[in-house]
């Protein structure tokens, strides 16, 4: 069985190795490169929902050292339930994304080069699954460094704009730093246990002295945060997200930034789980800051594919809840309180990563068809592009935790693990577990209301502009993928039951949870500890349905004589068009007003008129209503001033003149031969 | 017995809504010093609209045309998770709180949908206030239901109503503070002043009214209906949380009918309470809602702080 598992391996790793060189030898014809491409996309990301399959169902945990390579670079895999889990997610996504972009790409055939950005692609998907399966340092940070280069060449892919350029920049500048901080705290690590292997870290951590875990801990969280986009170090993703292509977008917010959250939850939980109360706390804080900020920047957001990159940020800061409550549970030694959230952010990670995907390649398909990514141009889509909207909708429904769809019941579990925490601990434990639930209540709602726009003003009501009433419903390539996404969606939330006990063994695998179990589903119900809350949601969807139908049934018998006249909406007597219709500004601005503190909302009007001395008679006015970037002011904009105070300073070594320079080596010797013969 | 009983009670909220309806319409008519209607007038309204012909907006689509069934059955299903005679006759996969807050959500979630599917700038503006006003209702309600889950130890309201029932009159404090933070999320939820003003059609004052304009014939009657539904739902889900004595335990007759009477001059209470505050205080400037909303949210968490301290 292991011989054919490193055999699959090998063929999953060589289908993709195999889909970039391909599409770089098919460089000059586009159509080829883009079917090649993604045919072997879809292909490997296949072949790894078949891997991790494997290992989820059979519980075979698959390993491989390769003893043929260098010291330095020690190829050591292993997949365990917790990285399978994540493989899958991957390969799922993956899987879809690619079918779409058969469609999809098909757009950039004059313009761009589809043969390099099929190689960035295949080997972005590869590096990922490589990186969930990694189980050396330094292995780890190298296929983590090939995921972010591929995925800054995705994102850059549109490179006649200038802004993918920058946002392309901005990803590749902070994913570096981040990487930097992954790679001091592996560092302190080997310097103290002599191994970058994660087994052999493992069982030597406790050893570390408390100051130097508490370091780790925070290096790790600033690091893989910044991948993950918690705030404040998330401003790259809403600016890369949105430059790179749809299904990239869709695989970058739907499962890249998730590779964050695997870490996070492999170190902490599995490699150094003896953490401190504090840094549960900690991250319980840093995620409701998170979802709660991320939702209101989205109300704030007219770029529809902006909007769903900070929604990222809010739901990483969701399953971050769930996270840190399990930690905070551990450190009280609360095990089974602690597989409970545990379970709560897992199935949200994997929730969230088919909705987003989902409203992704939705937006994507609205963008392909308008040509903009601008919400305000938007209008009466429903109508043209029924399905697309119907798509869209599942996936608005259920990023709004709304049953009984599956970003609900993950949000319900989060919920009680907060709630469990409130009813345990000291009064401040307490005060940030509330802090946590208020954050999460506030959050649901408004990201009720943020669907209720970016769904409302992109489909319903009349075309907006011309580009929307000349749009088309997309092709059966990128319609497809969609339906299988609504679907589990769906099935991911009323067949919820089935899921759950999967995820409670997988997180349960992990050693520091053995022996313990939790018997969450009943027949057909969740339950919590001590059977305090309960959920079932086949019921309440088939009670929905009874009722709905017979209410339809028996309200139409009731009025059965009445005539339905289709006529204009009420306009007053005027004539109604589509600039008399609410934009996405000002369904808006009430929340954006109400959270003026947080969100600094500027407005500047410019008049012109037809005489300067007169001032009655406007020749043209103009309204710019903006954000204030709070991080770019009091954050980003001093730390970058002063590393170029520094650069400055330190220009001044580069003066030109050999003999310096000269001068610059010999101190450079005679310090290191005091330093070596010490 | 059982089952006739679970029929009954879920049959309460939508037959008496229209009349509760009515009360408060009747009683804020003699504040004015009008006669008023008569109690039944929304019954007679509901039968008229029923039979009228019905127009539809050209611009709407199917989101327009299904949400005012979606909303009634939404509003039916939630009646059939609360406790209002009996805690025997509940359907108790329906009973969790959270899920009580979520699903009163996807009803507002369609309406406002609805709301904007017209193209008319009403319909928009309501769906903007209205969906305002509920994420910021949201965190009030679910922490006034979570003290009292707290104090009860369960989150299941049917098994909240027993427990409450139970627990010493001096143990009470955070449940009155948790009440008084749930009255508020109820005027804002369902519409009511200081919030929304249930009774005019001026564009800048409505809310709810305003969602609803384009419907007009069977749908509005279901939307009305759905309305004050959901307003019947509110008042008895406090009544039955905040004020349990008197609810059965059982299914035998003699407690189950002192339950009907008591439940009917609970409702009867609240009724009168929203009519009063109605006639006697003014609608708040829409941006100062923000800060009542708050109010419950921050009653909501000394109530939780303290059950827990």
């Amino acid at each position: 069985m292991g011989l054919l598992l490193q055999k699959e391996f090998f063929i999953l790793a060589g289908i993709f190795v195999l889909g970039s060189i391909g599409s770089l030898l098919f460089r000059r014809n586009n159509n080829m490169a883009n079917w090649w491409a993604n045919s072997c996309a879809a292909l490997g990301s296949l072949f790894g929902i078949l891997l991790s399959g494997n290992v989820l169902l059979y519980n075979n945990i698959y390993t491989l050292q390769l003893p043929l390579t260098f010291s330095l670079l020690p190829v050591n895999v292993k997949i365990d339930m917790l990285s399978a889990f994540f493989i899958l997610i991957i390969s799922v996504v993956s899987l879809l994304s690619s079918i779409y972009a058969i469609g999809y790409m098909r757009q950039f055939y004059k313009e761009y080069n589809l043969g390099l950005f099929g190689f960035f692609y295949n080997f972005f998907i590869l590096s990922m699954i490589l990186v969930a399966s990694a189980n050396n340092a330094l292995y780890f940070l190298f296929v983590w460094e090939i995921m972010s280069l591929t995925s800054y060449f995705l994102v850059i892919f549109e490179h006649k704009h200038k802004e993918s350029i920058k946002a392309g920049f901005l990803y590749f500048i902070m994913t570096h730093i981040a990487t930097g901080g992954i790679l001091l705290a592996f560092l302190i690590l080997y310097s103290f246990l002599g191994s970058f292997d994660f087994d052999v870290i493992r069982e030597n951590v406790s050893s570390l002295p408390s100051f130097w875990i508490s370091i780790v801990s925070l290096l790790m969280l600033a690091g893989f945060g910044t991948k993950a986009g918690i705030i404040p170090l998330h401003i790259w993703l809403p600016k890369a997200h949105p430059a790179a292509p749809s299904q990239v977008s869709a695989i970058m917010s739907g499962v890249m930034i998730k590779t964050g959250i695997l870490m996070l939850i492999r170190l902490f939980f599995d490699v150094i789980p003896i953490t401190p109360l504090w840094f549960g706390l900690l991250i319980i804080i840093v995620g409701a800051i998170s979802s709660l900020l991320g939702v209101l920047y989205a109300i704030s957001e007219h770029d529809i594919k902006k909007l769903l990159a900070y929604h990222s940020v809010e739901n990483i800061g969701i399953i971050l809840l769930g996270v840190g409550s399990s930690l905070v549970f551990l450190s009280f030694d609360l095990k089974s309180l602690a597989l409970l959230a545990l379970v709560a952010a897992l199935f949200h990670t994997m929730n969230h990563a088919i909705f987003k995907s989902l409203l992704f390649l939705g937006a994507g398909s609205v963008v392909l068809a308008t040509r903009t990514r601008n919400i305000e141009e938007y209008g009466g889509l429903i109508k043209i592009m029924p399905q697309t909207a119907l798509f869209f909708l599942v996936g608005a429904i259920s990023i709004s935790a709304l049953p009984p769809f599956n970003g609900f019941v993950s949000e319900w579990l989060t919920f009680q693990a907060l709630f469990l925490g409130v009813m345990q601990f000291d009064i401040f434990t307490k005060g940030v577990f509330i802090f946590g639930i208020a954050s999460l209540a506030l959050t649901g709602g408004l990201a009720a209301a943020c669907f209720v726009k970016a769904f409302g003003i992109t489909f319903l009501a009349k075309p907006r502009s011309q580009k929307s009433e000349n749009a088309k419903e997309s092709s059966l390539l990128l319609r497809l993928p969609m339906a299988v996404l609504s679907l589990a969606c769906l099935a991911l939330g009323v067949f919820s039951i089935f899921v759950i006990p999967y995820l409670e063994s997988l997180a349960g695998s992990l050693s520091i949870f053995a022996g313990i179990s939790l018997v969450l589903v009943e027949g057909i119900t969740f339950h919590t500890q001590n059977n305090s809350s309960s959920l079932a949601i086949i019921p309440v969807l088939i009670a929905l349905l009874l009722t709905f139908v017979f209410s339809f049934i028996f309200f139409n018998w009731i009025s059965r004589r009445q005539k339905e006249k289709i006529y204009s909406t009420w306009d007053c007597g005027g004539n109604l068009t589509p600039r008399m219709e609410i934009t996405a500004t000002s369904f808006s601005r009430s929340i954006v007003m109400i959270f003026s503190g947080i969100l600094k909302p500027t407005k500047q009007i410019n008049r012109e008129y037809d005489d300067s001395n007169i001032k009655y008679f406007t020749k043209s006015s103009t309204v710019s209503l903006r954000m204030n970037d709070l991080y770019n002011k009091y954050l980003y904009c001093p730390i970058s001033n002063f590393v170029y105070k520094i650069a400055n300073f330190l220009r001044r070594i580069q003066c030109g003149i050999v003999n310096f320079y000269l001068l610059y080596i010999l101190i450079t010797i005679v310090i290191l031969l005091i330093l070596v013969t010490r | 017995m059982s089952i006739i009983l679970f029929i009954f009670q879920a049959l309460l909220i939508p037959g008496l809504s229209p009349l509760i309806v009515g009360i408060i319409r009747k009683i804020k008519a003699r504040f004015q010093n009008r006669q008023g209607a008569s109690i039944f007038q929304p019954y007679r309204d509901l039968w008229k609209l029923f039979h009228k012909d019905e127009v539809i907006s050209e611009t709407a689509s199917w989101i327009f045309r299904y949400t005012p069934y979606l909303l009634f059955a939404v509003t039916i299903v939630i009646s059939a998770g609360i406790p209002m005679i009996s805690t025997m006759a509940t359907f108790s996969p329906l009973g969790d709180f959270l899920l009580f807050v979520y699903l009163i959500a996807l009803g507002t979630f369609f309406l406002a949908l609805a709301g904007l599917d017209t193209g008319s700038v009403f319909g928009g503006t309501g769906s903007s206030r209205e969906m305002t006003v509920a994420a910021l209702t949201e965190g009030g309600l679910i922490f006034s239901l979570f003290s009292v889950a707290l104090l009860a130890k369960t989150a299941n309201i049917s098994e909240m109503v027993n427990a409450i029932s139970v627990v010493p009159f001096s143990m009470l404090a955070p449940v009155v503070i948790a009440f008084i933070a749930f009255y508020i999320a109820l005027l804002a939820e369902c519409a009511r002043y200081p919030f929304d003003n249930p009774a005019t059609h001026l564009e800048l004052t409505m809310i709810h009214e305003a969602m609803i304009l384009e419907y007009s014939g069977k749908r509005l009657a279901l939307v009305e209906w759905a309305a004050a539904n959901k307003l019947l739902i509110f008042i008895s889900l406090g009544t039955s949380i905040f004020f349990p004595w008197g609810i059965a335990q059982n299914v035998e007759i003699v407690p189950v009918a002192i339950a009907l009477i008591l439940f009917l001059i609970k409702i009867l209470v609240m009724a009168v309470s929203i009519a009063v505050l109605e006639s006697t205080i003014a609608k708040l400037r829409f941006f100062r809602l923000p800060d009542l909303l708050l109010t419950s949210l921050v009653l909501g968490m000394i109530a939780i702080i303290i059950t827990v301290i």
